[in-house]
């Protein structure tokens, strides 16, 4: 009997069966960040331990770093702080940074596959939910808490459980104005947000057969908004020509090798799955949230749900829901007025999203009561942007062009809704309070979606400009 | 550094009940809070938002100042892996959480803390609520090697992952020394690795 992709990889990666029954599971690529460090090297300084694998760690600073005036020391002296703790840390033991003076400065989940770091086979760990990424590549990827960070510093394992997997397969082929953050939505819409909690989720079938690496990284990317804590996809020639050339990538002998082993680690066609569920690519149309987790997402042509629609056991989330975000059921989502445009996020914010924003703009203006912005994933990500004119192209229809990082996805850093705002955002959580207001509001949707809303002023269905 | 930490088993303290299904890590400790060298003093914002949205949300309510055991309903702790988030509720006083389903990264975050999460089922749990909502200072006594909690006379099984539950009545919930034991087995993993080893 064939095996799964996350079991041929799980018993690579085992070390040993722990004393508590977990599996004691080495962990090939530790990436790090400012926010869920300095409390974990404090544990290890207050230990005497050293970093066991320094070589297979690797750090940026991403949630704090300002998009907008980047000099040091910064405004926000918290920020500042962290930012010098973590160069201290990796100074002191001596670990790999990409820090604002370099070209490889980004956001974590957008560098790691740029630079080639992320491979097939690999499992990966970062203090960060949505390491979930990485996993587009045929990686085991998570996010872990800072303790375990500690322990993946000090030991380069942690004790984890083991995962079932769900076979998720898009069949079919999306529609034009379609894209892989669509999908996603459609697949936690369906399955819900906690569906996926003890799960590995597998994405396959001819859709995502067809998605380009940054497309099936936007997919992965959400797979913890639908509790599944890892997302994957087999490795492929797409993969394969994707990694060619990176900085960190094998080459020459080792690549070819390197290619027949990622093509053996890929789930076996014989494989046996924990379950199985199929989505028509070709019935998706374009996404919204209308509520207050990921889950809450209807179609462009939908309207809001009404409470009664829902099991009881759900109507006070809905109703909930509903109030914080003033919406009526009933009431079609398209023609929501929106007074900020977020395209950015470890989500959407990679060199195809900005160029698949940038063709719905076709000379239109960014409406006169929306105050948008563009933030590319990465320093690489903008410097190619701006060589082919997309920051011009942005600017001249009102987005302002700001440099990389989590920006306004989770309010660590100044770019943050005030007050009631309503953002339509590429981003991947509209939790209460998520971009900085208590009382702001975000709707999810693709960077196609986004830009579609900010010239228009409020939400449309971006197949029209198309 | 001794192998094992404390063990848990009875835990026993009166009740906060937080009714909702999933409430994420983004409102138990907002990302502002996140801007920190250290876990101190996060006890002091859990919910910060959500008590300013609400008045008479459980965590500001007098009644269940000294509570130690938290109630909740699906998905608690759903989002972001922020490890604040436990780490919030425990320096609040949260010795317990007992709830109809927990994120699997917040149960894990908070077992690596000394945060036993439990499972009990929905009557249960609205059972259980509804009584403290009402006679606030009577306690719960959880029993992790019993799987049960005992309130008022009346007992409601719980349920918790068999390596949680072993790790936490084996005091091996914190695992930094255990993943260090026999280091060898760590290096030759590494050494078959075809990517550290250049395929």
């Amino acid at each position: 009997m064939g095996k799964t992709l996350l079991q041929k990889v799980w018993d690579l990666h085992t070390v040993r069966q722990l004393p508590t029954g977990q599996t004691q599971l080495f962990i090939g690529l530790h990436l790090i960040h400012e926010v869920t460090t300095p409390q974990a090297f404090d544990m290890l300084r207050s230990r005497g331990a050293n970093v066991a694998f320094p070589e297979l760690t690797y750090a940026t600073v991403d949630h704090i770093v300002p998009t907008l005036n980047q000099r040091r020391p910064f405004v926000d002296e918290l920020a500042e702080q962290m930012m010098a703790a973590l160069e201290r840390n990796c100074r002191d033991f001596g670990i790999r940074f990409s820090d604002l003076t370099t070209d490889r400065q980004g956001i974590v989940h957008v560098i790691g596959p740029e630079l080639g770091l992320t491979q097939p086979g690999m499992t990966i760990a970062c203090g960060d939910s949505h390491t979930s990424t990485h996993g587009a590549f045929g990686a085991i990827a998570f996010g872990i808490g800072t303790s375990q960070v500690r322990d993946v510093l000090m030991s380069q394992s942690l004790a984890i459980d083991p995962l079932k997997v769900r076979q998720i397969l898009i069949t079919g082929k999306l529609p034009l104005g379609v894209y892989a953050k669509d999908v996603i939505l459609e697949i936690i819409a369906r399955l819900g947000v906690k569906g996926g909690v003890g799960y590995a989720y597998e994405y396959g079938g001819e859709a995502v057969e067809q998605m380009s690496m940054d497309q099936r990284m936007t997919m992965c990317n959400m797979s913890i908004e639908g509790g599944a804590r890892v997302g994957y996809v087999n490795p492929d020639e797409t993969t394969f020509r994707y990694i060619k050339g990176r900085p960190f990538a094998p080459s020459g002998s080792a690549l070819v090798r390197a290619k027949q082993w990622w093509t053996s680690i890929a789930s076996d066609a014989d494989a046996l799955y924990d379950d199985v569920v199929k989505f028509d690519g070709s019935a998706i149309e374009p996404r919204v949230t209308w509520g207050i987790n990921p889950g809450q997402s209807i179609g462009i042509t939908e309207p809001v749900p009404c409470p009664e629609e829902f099991d009881e056991a759900e109507r006070a989330s809905v109703r909930e829901a509903l109030e914080f975000m003033g919406f009526t059921g009933g009431v079609p989502i398209a023609g929501t007025k929106i007074d900020v445009a977020f395209l950015g996020s470890c989500t959407n914010s990679r060199l195809s999203d900005l160029r698949e924003a940038a063709a719905i703009l076709d000379g239109q203006k960014v409406a006169s009561n929306v105050t948008a912005l563009v933030v590319p994933g990465s320093k690489s990500v903008r410097l190619a942007a701006e060589q082919e004119g997309l920051d011009r192209l942005f600017q001249d229809a009102g987005f302002e062009w700001r440099g990389a990082g989590c920006s306004m996805c989770l309010a660590m850093n100044p770019d943050q809704l005030v007050g009631r705002q309503v953002c339509a955002s590429s981003s991947n959580r509209n939790f209460k309070g998520r971009q900085g207001s208590p009382t702001g509001r975000t709707l999810l949707m693709s960077p196609a979606m986004v830009v579609a809303a900010a010239v228009s002023g409020e939400v449309i269905d971006v197949r029209k400009m198309l | 550094m001794s192998k094992q930490s404390f063990r848990f088993d009875r835990i026993e303290g009166t009740a906060i009940p937080l009714r909702g299904n999933n409430i994420d890590t983004d409102r138990i400790i907002p990302a502002r809070f996140l801007k920190t060298l250290t876990f101190q003093g996060l006890g002091d914002h859990v919910f910060e938002d959500d008590r300013q949205l609400m008045s008479e949300h459980p965590f500001s309510d007098p009644r269940y100042v000294q509570a130690t055991v938290l109630l909740v309903n699906e998905n608690f702790g759903s989002g972001s892996s922020r490890e604040h988030a436990p780490q919030a509720l425990k320096r609040w006083g949260i010795t317990a959480c007992l709830g109809q389903s927990f994120s699997e990264i917040f149960q894990g975050n908070a077992l690596a803390i000394g945060l036993p999460c439990a499972t009990v089922e929905r009557d249960d749990i609205e059972f259980l609520m509804r009584s403290v909502e009402n006679t606030p200072d009577i306690a719960l006594l959880i029993s992790i090697s019993k799987l049960s909690v005992k309130y008022q006379g009346r007992t409601v099984s719980l349920a918790i992952p068999g390596p949680i539950r072993k790790a936490l009545l084996d005091g091996y919930w914190d695992p930094a020394s255990m993943l260090l034991e026999q280091f060898s087995q760590v290096r030759a993993v590494a050494e078959r690795l075809p990517y550290v080893t250049d395929f």
